[in-house]
């Protein structure tokens, strides 16, 4: 009887590589995933692919020309930048916009807020494997499109806003097709509840996935609709309002864990379509008591804010940015810094990761509503 | 058939002494690249253009209408386009495996059409273990599968043809079992004798003669469905997570290959359950002719598996795609056990009523078309709701 | 609770740790002993009546003739929020990591070390975040000249205007 055994089946982690190229990343990411089989060990999330140093530009541009450059920080949502960096400048030079500005920058962002929100769940249904509710949004999405264009002249990086108000005002007979357009979405976001959110393979499939207590999230610094749907209620527009939110009657949607567990994929999935029927809601009432008036107040070309530095935070789609400037009183901003929903999130990815299978970490991606150009900027 | 070959052999088409195993061998042959290229893969393509039509109706777009009268020569434009397409092999990948593969998926699409029953007298070979032949052969899809998998030397296309082996067989279990009750009331296992046992009336289809068939021919397309990776257990192609699984590695013709296996096991499927449980060929005698009845029974034949290519279809437009885990549990957690319960039921109904009940095949016709109407209210009710002035009259 | 009179309560507590604290213009700020970062955050966290449960935002700075980091804190259950900042030489910044109380600066951090360079001792994975890691220099530096090449790629290209001005001729 030898005493030598039977070497144990060796086995490995396998180390994978969601590349930057991927079907469903959500846009220029990386992550290096150790997985034993389909159970991953950690996936190690490496950015910086769309890194276009931003922040540097506005040292070289002015304040002037950096809005354009604001759109390309968060592409999807391109006005609520540009909404904070005017707001930033304001602040920094007591610049006070006209009432009728406040209300065009208002019925702008909410409006790009359904529009993002809507690719944010069809992309949500595109990772999960149903083409077709990703198809729907988007019909949904150009309509928005369509009436931006009309607008502002740009259906995604708008450069609508500047320092003081907005470029132009609503066109004529804009106001009625806007108010088509919300009276058509109501229905639509029932019938895409029907199709796909109240589906038991969907359901399954996000329920229970990675759920984050309010705590953590507070403690990682996630914003926006992930705050919220661990049970926290704040919102930037009722709590610090700016603009003229304080005008609005709007609910504040938070999760209460009824698919699975608080704060799970499933909660974080349904507060983007709550808050799009809160953004009608906010809509609606804009666009039927819009005062008249200016929509631009007159700033001078070579704008010189005194020296001091501020920080603004706006209720963005994707959570809440704060913009942080900082001004030496010459025609260009010595520091520029903004942070954004999306590199909040990345930082629990891999804290998250431990135990989901690969499949969930891509359910994972599209429910924090993870964008490429806002982590790297 | 072999009765004609015969008389042409006595005639002395073939010489004077021809070697009769030789001629019955030529003609099988000859028969079988008929079907096999001339319905089998114009079939695969042809679907490929409806699935995209039909798939973009859903989306609430197009779909390929400029190549040929409404775009049905796509099919032909891609079929071309994949065979000019540069034959990449990865360096480092197994090339014997790699280049084996895509052929070993297609036979176990191709073969199971040599017992399809087309019609009464179009059936290229009347084995009287038709069945058995037929689920045998789809099974040859898992070795070609993990082959694809294994050599591309690739870990994403390894999980993807892991996956889909364990989709495969772990399926295989509740489409088998879903096979026997059919098998426990006619006693044979030949295609042309279960059809036979069927008349063309649907409440004299085996899916309405007892409510465990009824259960159990569910079952079965759902086995089908995920045996042929379609939507919702396309797992091992899950375009978001594994850009193409088993077949990232793969371009040109070789690519196509596998997408003709999952298009032609469609048909397949459909034609497995029509056989059990629709009733196959049976058509309404109209006529005494042989030909007419023949062409009736083939287009009663083709109607009803078309109809559930086209729910298949369907059904990927329609639902997300579940997790390997999600559906490892729904077919051992549920599918085995179902069809379990529907075997032994079968069984039970048949000792007590050997002969058939059909009062029971009535109430379940019934009940059938009550669901069916139930459905089609609903459609129409959600059409109605949904507001469609606003896409007739765009904003803009 | 104002900002100021956070920094006031801050003040009593650690005396001249807190070495300035400037009014609103527009945002009031502290700037305090950055060896004592550590703990005016932690009594920032823990104090029940300031309960700085979220570092919100952390910026470096680069002033020509030192690096500043810029905490932006906040209370989620109080809804104030107090804003630190600390000023370090530009040779060698170097600062302790407050990633032990706010677990959002773990990415913070790396992304100033990665623009600005200041190293944050204790950090748990202090590497480069959106640069590339073996690229040379701070780019967020006032100083920083860009490099003529990265691994055989040039970065220098000549202005369109003046090819097309070439090109005319």
């Amino acid at each position: 009887m030898s005493d030598a055994t039977e070497p144990a089946l060796r086995t490995e982690e396998m180390t994978l590589n969601m590349g930057p190229q991927h079907p469903s990343t959500h846009g220029v990411l990386r992550f290096v995933i150790r997985a034993d089989g389909e159970v991953m060990r950690e996936a190690v999330p490496d950015v910086g692919y769309l890194h276009r140093s931003i922040e540097k530009i506005a040292e070289k541009v002015g304040y002037h020309g950096f809005m354009p450059y604001t759109d390309r920080v968060d592409y999807v949502c391109a006005m609520f930048t540009n909404q904070g960096w005017g707001m930033a400048c304001e602040k920094l030079g007591g610049i006070e916009v006209p009432r009728r500005g406040e209300y065009c920058r208002v019925i702008s962002t909410e409006f790009n807020r359904i529009a993002s929100h809507l690719l944010t769940v069809g992309l949500m249904g595109m990772d999960i494997g149903a083409m077709t509710p990703f198809l729907h949004a988007l019909r949904e999405r150009e309509m928005i499109n369509d009436l931006i264009e009309e607008l502002c002249g740009a259906r995604l990086t708008f450069n609508y806003m500047r320092i003081g108000g907005v470029a132009w005002d609503l066109p004529p007979g804009w106001r009625e097709k806007a108010l088509a357009y919300l009276d058509h979405l109501d229905p639509i976001l029932a019938e895409y509840n029907a199709l796909f959110s109240y589906n038991k393979i969907c359901i399954q499939r996000l329920a229970n996935v990675a759920p984050i207590s309010a705590e953590e999230a507070i403690n990682y610094n996630l914003v926006g609709p992930n705050l919220r749907a661990c049970g926290v209620k704040w919102d930037v527009r009722k709590d610090m309002p700016y603009s003229a939110y304080s005008d609005f009657e709007f609910d504040v949607p938070i999760g209460h864990g009824e698919w699975g567990t608080l704060g799970d994929s499933m909660d974080r999935y349904m507060m983007r379509i709550y808050e799009m029927k809160e953004s009608a809601k906010i809509l609606r009432q804009a666009l039927t008591r819009m005062p008249d008036g200016p929509v631009l107040a007159k700033v001078v070309r070579n704008f010189r804010p005194p020296a001091g530095e501020c920080q603004v935070r706006v209720e963005s789609a994707r959570g809440d940015q704060g913009w942080y400037v900082v001004s030496d009183g010459s025609g260009y901003p010595w520091r520029v810094h903004v942070r954004t929903g999306s590199f909040a999130a990345m930082g629990i990815i891999q804290k998250l990761s431990r135990g989901l299978m690969i499949a969930d970490l891509v359910v994972l991606i599209a429910s924090l509503d993870v964008i490429a150009p806002e982590i790297d900027r | 058939m072999q009765n004609w070959i015969d008389s042409l052999i006595a005639a002395g088409e073939f010489g004077k002494h021809p070697p009769r195993d030789l001629v019955y061998a030529a003609f099988i042959l000859v028969l079988s690249a008929v079907v096999f290229l001339g319905v089998a893969f114009p079939f695969a393509g042809i679907v490929s253009w409806v699935e995209r039509r039909v798939w973009a109706r859903i989306q609430s777009r197009v779909g390929p209408n400029r190549v040929g009268p409404n775009g049905s020569l796509q099919w032909l434009a891609d079929g071309a386009k994949h065979v000019l397409k540069e034959d990449i092999i990865p360096d480092e990948a197994d090339a014997r495996l790699f280049k084996l593969a895509p052929y070993v998926v297609v036979l176990g699409f191709v073969l199971p059409w040599a017992v399809m029953p087309f019609s009464s007298a179009l059936i290229l070979a009347d084995l009287n273990v038709g069945i058995l032949y037929f689920t045998a052969i789809t099974a040859l899809t898992v070795v070609g599968v993990l082959m694809a998998g294994w050599a591309s030397d690739n870990k994403w296309s390894l999980i993807g043809g892991i996956r889909s082996a364990a989709q495969i067989i772990s399926y295989e279990i509740p489409a088998g079992m879903s096979i026997f009750p059919v098998v426990l009331i006619t006693g044979t296992l030949s295609m042309q004798g279960i059809i036979r046992a069927q008349e063309w009336e649907p409440y004299h289809w085996f899916l309405f003669s007892n409510p465990f068939c009824f259960v159990a021919a569910i079952v079965l397309y759902i086995s089908a469905l995920a045996e042929g990776n379609r939507t919702p257990f396309d797992l091992p192609e899950a375009e978001s997570e594994l850009v193409a699984g088993f077949a990232t590695e793969y371009s040109g013709m070789r690519y196509l290959l596998f997408f003709f296996a999952e298009w032609g096991n469609m048909f397949i499927a459909g034609a497995l359950i029509t056989t059990l449980y629709l009733g196959g060929w049976q058509a309404p005698q109209l006529s005494s002719s042989a030909v007419v009845m023949n062409v009736l029974q083939l287009l009663s034949f083709n109607v009803k598996v078309l109809f559930l290519v086209f729910t298949s279809m369907w059904v990927r437009g329609t639902l997300p795609r579940v997790r390997i885990d999600q559906m490892m549990s729904l077919c051992w957690k549920f599918f085995v056990p179902i069809a379990f319960i529907n075997m032994i039921g079968t069984a039970v109904w048949v000792a007590i009523w050997p002969d058939g009940n059909p009062v029971a095949g009535y109430v379940m016709f019934a009940l059938g078309v009550a669901i069916a109407v139930l459905f089609i209210q609903r459609v129409m009710y959600y059409l109605k709701r949904s507001r469609m002035e606003m896409y007739l009259h765009p904003t803009i | 609770m104002e900002p100021l009179q956070i920094y006031e309560r801050l003040k009593v507590r650690f005396g001249e740790r807190i070495l300035e604290t400037s009014e609103k213009k527009p945002d009031p700020f502290a700037v305090i002993d950055p060896a004592a970062l550590v703990e005016i955050c932690h009594y920032l966290r823990e104090e029940p009546e300031l309960a700085m449960d979220c570092l919100s935002n952390e910026t470096g700075v680069d002033y020509k003739d030192h690096v500043a980091v810029v905490y932006h804190l906040f209370s989620y259950s109080h809804r104030h929020g107090a804003v630190l900042k600390i000023k370090l030489p530009r040779e060698e910044p170097r600062v302790a990591t407050v990633e032990g109380i706010w677990k959002s600066a773990n990415w913070m951090e790396r992304e100033i070390f990665d623009l600005v360079g200041v190293n944050f001792e204790g950090h748990s994975d202090l590497r480069r975040i959106l640069m590339p890691e073996d690229w040379p220099g701070h780019p967020l530096r006032k100083d920083f000249v860009e490099p003529q090449e990265y691994h055989g790629i040039s970065t220098v290209r000549e202005s369109p205007i003046v090819r097309l001005e070439q090109h005319k001729k």
